[in-house]
């Protein structure tokens, strides 16, 4: 029992990951009809604005300590923070400690200006384009941001720790009545799910409840008509790219401490949320949300070492098992429309 | 700079010197002199190619960065350059910065992108159009093995970069291949006695285990070692290579009885699994009226550093670390250190000393053909390159040598700083015999070697 | 000339003219410049660039005519390579029935999962193309070890007794046809200039030749009128009464089967498989070659094969140390300057070199390379003979 509310911990965890990369995905597919596998790459980017802020917060200035020596036996080059003067070592300390979480308010702007620029300088050309072309050009800009981020920052993964608040486990098990330290939880993959909850449900409110999602919704459905009402639908769309590589953005920000990033986690999660957006059902966002944690969930359950033991290798196909089963069940996945990408 | 080319045939700069500008077909290439032909890319003029095939991109790029870096300084010794290095400490006194056999030391480098497909394009490429004698480098035992079969049936000799699976020089070993890395087996046997120092021999251990050979050997050689010492293995699970989120195979171990996580992972795999168990808090808890712990067999101090804090206090081996103090390693982090200003990392290490090692048995052979160098390195005996008196043996071609047994540093003083030595574990230890069954048994064979052309 | 028009034949005399020439043509920097970097005609690289180039005309044929993206046709390159060197480690080290036997099962393979795939249209089969391929490669690499020796993969070892081969206890086999070893080159030497011929590299030439004319006959053929009928509007074909799944079906395995040739000739040439084959990226790749090239040409998938394998081998071997020889004759401050300049771009960069050609080149020629050629040909003013040249007059891209 115990091991199976711990799983499903796990399947909306990590399904809150592939539910917020499949949300932007879809955005795009449904408003622009785009096939954007750049969108990998947009989520990297997002990690990296944690990693360049904690960068930014902790640079310091130099100076050698004739009293120390480094590796090679010479004087040592001490690096104090600048905050460390500014504020004081613990405060300062703290100030860089809580980058991640202030990451959120840096990595907005310069999301809304990756996806502007993404879609006015690049992918708007590409409209009319057939999909092969959309695919190529959007994976070439892909390798070409990941290899920009593996010139600057290195290939290994870098840490970017939760701030010391949030580290440790939630013990859920006393909570619900079972015995303590049976059901704990980490604290940050619980602020991660609370967090892509949040976002999910902004989204979906912002389409739903605004005169601006309201047309974003029309266009989705019909672009043509909306465009021969004298509504500007371009502009709507271009704001729609921004808001789904914030979304990405977002969601890489908030996975920096639960897997230190590296610059190609973009890569390792294009291929999953495509799977995620297609078993969704094409142009569907609820789809894409209930895909996302349906496949998150199963994968935990999978991971289980009796059901390894029952089905070798079940771990490394659930998705792909799964993603087939349903495919081949419900045509356009679980809540896809008629006729998207469907040719 | 200078005006080096990287010819396939240094002869045809002279012939052409000589007005040849006549075709003349050959089947291979024409004898230089005896004990310089018969063999595969035979130096002509006064070069020799080696060729450096390390992982550029991919998840290893950096530790093969450190590697290219490693071989540009073994090179710049070989011929003369920088400071020695370890060419000073080196036990043989073959290597006097004239380069290799008196001709001077080129290379070439290529991308394995960590696949065995890629790396072996690489490597022919090097063989076939550079005319390499020589290929090392790597850092995953999938290409060594393929890149090791590849030389073998070309008659080149491979000095393997890091590579790790028994099975390199075991099951899959071959005559033209040779491993100064340690591996799987040499972890466990160097690790169980310490854990069992450190933890008490009553502990019951949960395995989590890359599902590929290396993490099939590395599971293994520490459960079988760690069982040696009174350990009880609870379980063993495999985790796929492509997982990024280890949370849904970290969870479980709170509802069994183990008190000690084994994570037999690598890279990036590691460095997320470690981070995961952390995160669960697993590092706080108690088990059995005991801490529990978590132990990573195969330590890499670049990928440690994606890690972060969370390696503090967490047990595992390596092949080498900069902070050894005999004259080997000091020498070489001298030189590295500053030509780089970091210090090298086992990778770098390993195939640096693999490049002094193979120059070193051509200029004892007095020859570059691959069956006079392997007769040179089998049973070849040395010191001072910084892991103490080490042996290659002759029937697997694997260097026995002293095993570091490191612990995370709880106050590393920079970000190299991040590992500590517990136990320097002496070479009796971890020896083995060569049809151990863990390294293929009986059947394993090295073949013959082969000169190639 | 076998049954082609004269404009098809004009393309295959082409295509014949520069596989058997490929020696020369890739090779036109003599030895020692500073150039001789960029000299492609080795064995290894020449092999991959025909064998690629199967691969990637046998995707075109399904994704050029009928439109349906699969992404995971990189399995299927997989099951043959499997079943190729099983072939060889068992029965014979002649390459011939190894390569048949890759064909075959690769065709079964491509039958049982476009029977299934074949089922959803638009990116719904695209994904379920890509869970098969994604599933083969994850168990390859893991639980199915004892079959395709997972990470380090398979090749021929010295314990391996072919039954059809007699070896010497120790000899580790070599892949041959009648005796003949893949590996015996060939080399001319003219002046500074070296030319290697290899015996593997015209046997995949030859089966090249004889899979672009393979391709060439579907192109023109009734059925290959049914596979654009079926990319252009399938509903409409449907109402009219025919039942499209079984061409589409036969496409799928046909391109599945051009798969396995180059799988089987992948090992045929160099007897290594290892798992990362079927890796999505790998599928990716293929897709990317034929879209590069020019979808729905004839000759466009073999050239962008050629261009990403160029740049993979080529690109990503030029170092720090190159480039300081190339600029070396230049002041020193302007040499280090131009190598830091172009540093990123190669070597360890040639993934990004990579990554702005594929931009570069679907930004500006839309038809992929082909268009290039064509523009090019038209510059020149002979417009007509450059669609000749590249067959590609009346098989664009139908979007």
């Amino acid at each position: 029992m115990e091991a199976i509310i711990l799983q499903i911990l796990n399947g909306l965890d990590k399904g809150s990951a592939y539910a917020l990369i499949a949300l932007g995905l879809t955005l795009i597919f449904g408003t622009l009809g785009v096939v954007n596998f750049a969108h990998g790459a947009i989520f990297m980017i997002g990690a990296f604005c944690a990693v360049t802020l904690q960068r930014m917060l902790s640079a310091s200035k130099s100076f050698i300590d004739e009293t120390q020596t480094d590796f090679l036996g010479n004087p040592k080059k001490v690096e104090v923070p600048y905050l460390h003067d500014w504020f004081g070592p613990e405060v300062g300390q703290s100030i860089i400690e809580w980058s991640v979480p202030l990451a959120i308010l840096f990595a907005i702007p310069i999301m809304m200006f990756v996806g502007y620029a993404m879609e006015r300088g690049l992918i708007k050309h590409f409209y009319k384009r057939p999909h092969a072309d959309q695919i190529l050009v959007t994976f070439g800009l892909a390798i070409v941001l990941q290899e920009v981020i593996k010139a600057f920052y290195g290939a290994n993964p870098i840490p970017t720790p939760a701030p010391p608040a949030f580290t440790g486990a939630f013990d859920f098990g006393a909570l619900l009545g079972f015995d303590p330290n049976t059901i704990i939880y980490p604290y940050w993959r619980l602020i991660y799910f609370a967090f892509a909850a949040l976002v999910i449900t902004s989204v979906f409110a912002f389409l739903q409840f605004t005169t601006f999602g309201m047309v974003v919704r029309a266009g989705m459905a019909d672009r043509e008509t909306v465009g021969l009402l004298g509504i500007d639908i371009d502009k709507r769309f271009t704001m729609m790219f921004a808001i789904a590589a914030v979304v990405a953005g977002l969601a890489g920000v908030m996975y920096t401490p639960i897997n230190s990033p590296n610059y190609h986690m973009g890569m390792d999660f294009l291929v999953l949320s495509f799977v995620v957006v297609v078993v969704g059902g094409m142009g569907s966002l609820p789809g894409a949300v209930l895909a996302g944690f349906l496949l998150g969930v199963l994968e935990s359950f999978a991971s289980m070492a009796v059901v390894i033991d029952l089905v070798p290798g079940i771990n490394q196909i659930i998705i792909y098992l799964v993603a087939i089963v349903i495919l081949l069940t419900r045509p356009r996945g679980l809540m896809g429309r008629r006729g998207v990408m469907e040719d | 700079m200078s005006k080096s080319n990287f010819t396939r045939r240094g002869l045809l700069k002279t012939s052409v010197a000589a007005g040849g500008a006549l075709a003349m077909p050959t089947i291979f290439s024409p004898s230089w002199a005896d004990g310089h032909a018969g063999f595969t890319n035979a130096p002509q003029g006064s070069t020799v190619t080696l060729g450096f095939n390390v992982p550029q991109s991919g998840p290893y790029a950096d530790e093969g960065a450190d590697e290219l870096r490693a071989y540009e300084l073994a090179v710049e010794h070989l011929n003369g350059g920088g400071d020695g290095g370890m060419i000073n400490t080196f036990s043989s006194k073959t290597l006097d910065g004239t380069g290799i056999l008196g001709k001077k030391v080129e290379y070439v480098t290529g991308d394995t992108q960590t696949k065995s497909d890629a790396a072996r394009a690489s490597a022919r490429s090097m063989i076939e159009k550079d005319g390499a004698v020589m290929i090392t480098g790597g850092s995953s035992s999938g290409v060594a093995v393929a890149v090791q079969a590849l030389c073998q049936e070309a008659g080149i000799i491979f000095m393997a970069g890091l590579t790790h699976s028994n099975d390199t020089t075991g099951k899959d070993r071959k005559a033209n291949g040779f491993r100064h890395f340690f591996n799987s087996y040499m972890s466990g046997a160097a690790l169980a006695p310490v854990l069992a120092n450190a933890y008490g021999k009553d502990r019951k251990a949960y395995h989590l285990t890359a599902d590929y050979n290396w993490g099939y050997t590395t599971e293994e050689a520490v459960t079988q070692a760690t069982e040696a010492v009174g350990w009880e293995t609870v379980n063993t699970v495999k985790t796929p290579l492509t997982q990024t989120d280890f949370s849904s195979y970290i969870a479980p171990v709170l509802q069994t009885d183990a008190d000690v996580l084994v994570l037999n992972h690598y890279g990036g795999n590691m460095v997320n699994s470690l981070t995961n168990a952390v995160q669960f808090g697993l590092r706080d808890k108690q088990v059995n009226g005991k801490n529990f712990e978590i132990v990573v067999p195969l330590y890499s101090r670049l990928m440690a550093r994606g890690a972060g804090a969370n390696v503090k206090g967490i047990f595992g081996s390596t092949n080498w670390h900069w902070s050894l103090t005999d004259e080997g390693s000091k020498a070489f982090v001298q030189s590295f250190g500053t030509k780089y200003g970091f210090p090298p990392s086992q990778a770098a290490h390993t195939c640096y000393v693999q490049t002094m090692l193979y120059a070193d048995a051509v200029n004892r052979a007095g020859s570059f053909n691959p069956c006079a160098v392997v007769e040179a390195l089998e049973g070849f005996e040395f010191d001072g390159l910084g892991n103490g008196p080490t042996l290659y043996r002759a029937e697997d071609h694997q260097c026995f040598k002293d095993v570091l047994v490191v612990k995370g540093k709880e106050n590393p003083t920079s970000e190299f700083d991040l590992l500590e030595i517990v136990e320097i574990t002496p070479r009796a230890q971890v020896e083995y015999a060569p049809d151990h069954p863990q390294m293929g048994g009986a059947a394993a064979t090295l073949g013959s070697c082969n000169p190639g052309a | 000339m076998f049954g082609l028009n004269s404009k098809d034949s004009t393309l295959l005399i082409l295509v014949a003219v520069l596989a058997l020439f490929a020696p020369f043509i890739l090779n036109p920097f003599p030895e020692g410049s500073a150039l001789a970097q960029f000299n492609a005609g080795y064995p290894d690289l020449m092999q991959r660039f025909v064998i690629f180039g199967i691969f990637a005309i046998g995707f075109n044929i399904l994704f050029g005519l009928t439109g349906y993206l699969s992404f995971g046709h990189a399995a299927f390159l997989g099951v043959g390579s499997y079943a190729a060197i099983w072939m060889m480690k068992l029965l014979t080290l002649n390459v011939i029935p190894a390569i048949i036997m890759a064909i075959i099962f690769a065709g079964i393979f491509a039958l049982v999962v476009g029977f299934i795939s074949l089922r959803r249209s638009g990116i719904y089969f695209s994904i379920l193309t890509l869970a098969f391929a994604q599933m083969s490669y994850a168990l390859a690499y893991s639980v199915l070890t004892p079959i395709t020796g997972g990470e380090t993969g398979l090749q021929l070892k010295a314990t391996d007794t072919p039954l059809l081969s007699n070896l010497g206890p120790t000899e580790i086999g070599r892949a041959n046809l009648f005796g003949l070893d893949m590996r015996t080159s060939y080399e001319l030497e003219l002046g500074t200039w070296l030319f290697t011929f290899n015996t593997g590299y015209y046997i995949a030439a030859v089966c090249m030749l004889i899979g672009f004319y393979v391709s060439i006959r579907i192109f023109r053929s009734p059925f290959g009128m049914m596979l654009r009928a079926v990319k252009s509007n399938q509903q409409r074909l449907n109402y009219t009464g025919l039942n499209s799944k079984p061409y589409t079906l036969a496409a799928f395995v046909i391109s599945g089967m051009y798969a396995g040739l180059a799988g089987g000739l992948m090992v045929a040439m160099d007897t290594q498989v290892g798992p990362e084959r079927m890796f999505w990226t790998a599928s990716g790749e293929v897709v990317l070659m034929t879209i590069l090239g020019g979808v729905g040409t004839l000759i466009g998938p073999v050239l962008g094969a050629g261009m990403i394998k160029y740049m993979e081998n080529i690109i990503s071997k030029i170092n720090d140390n190159i480039l300081h020889q190339w600029f070396a004759f230049m002041p020193d401050g302007i040499e280090d300057f131009l190598v830091t300049i172009i540093h990123p771009f190669i070597g360890k960069g040639w993934h990004l070199t990579l990554g702005i050609i594929f931009m570069l080149v679907v930004i500006f020629l839309p038809g992929g390379l082909v268009e290039g050629g064509q523009r090019i040909g038209r510059m020149f003013g002979s417009g007509k003979k450059a669609d000749a040249d590249t067959g590609a007059a009346d098989t664009k891209p139908a979007e």
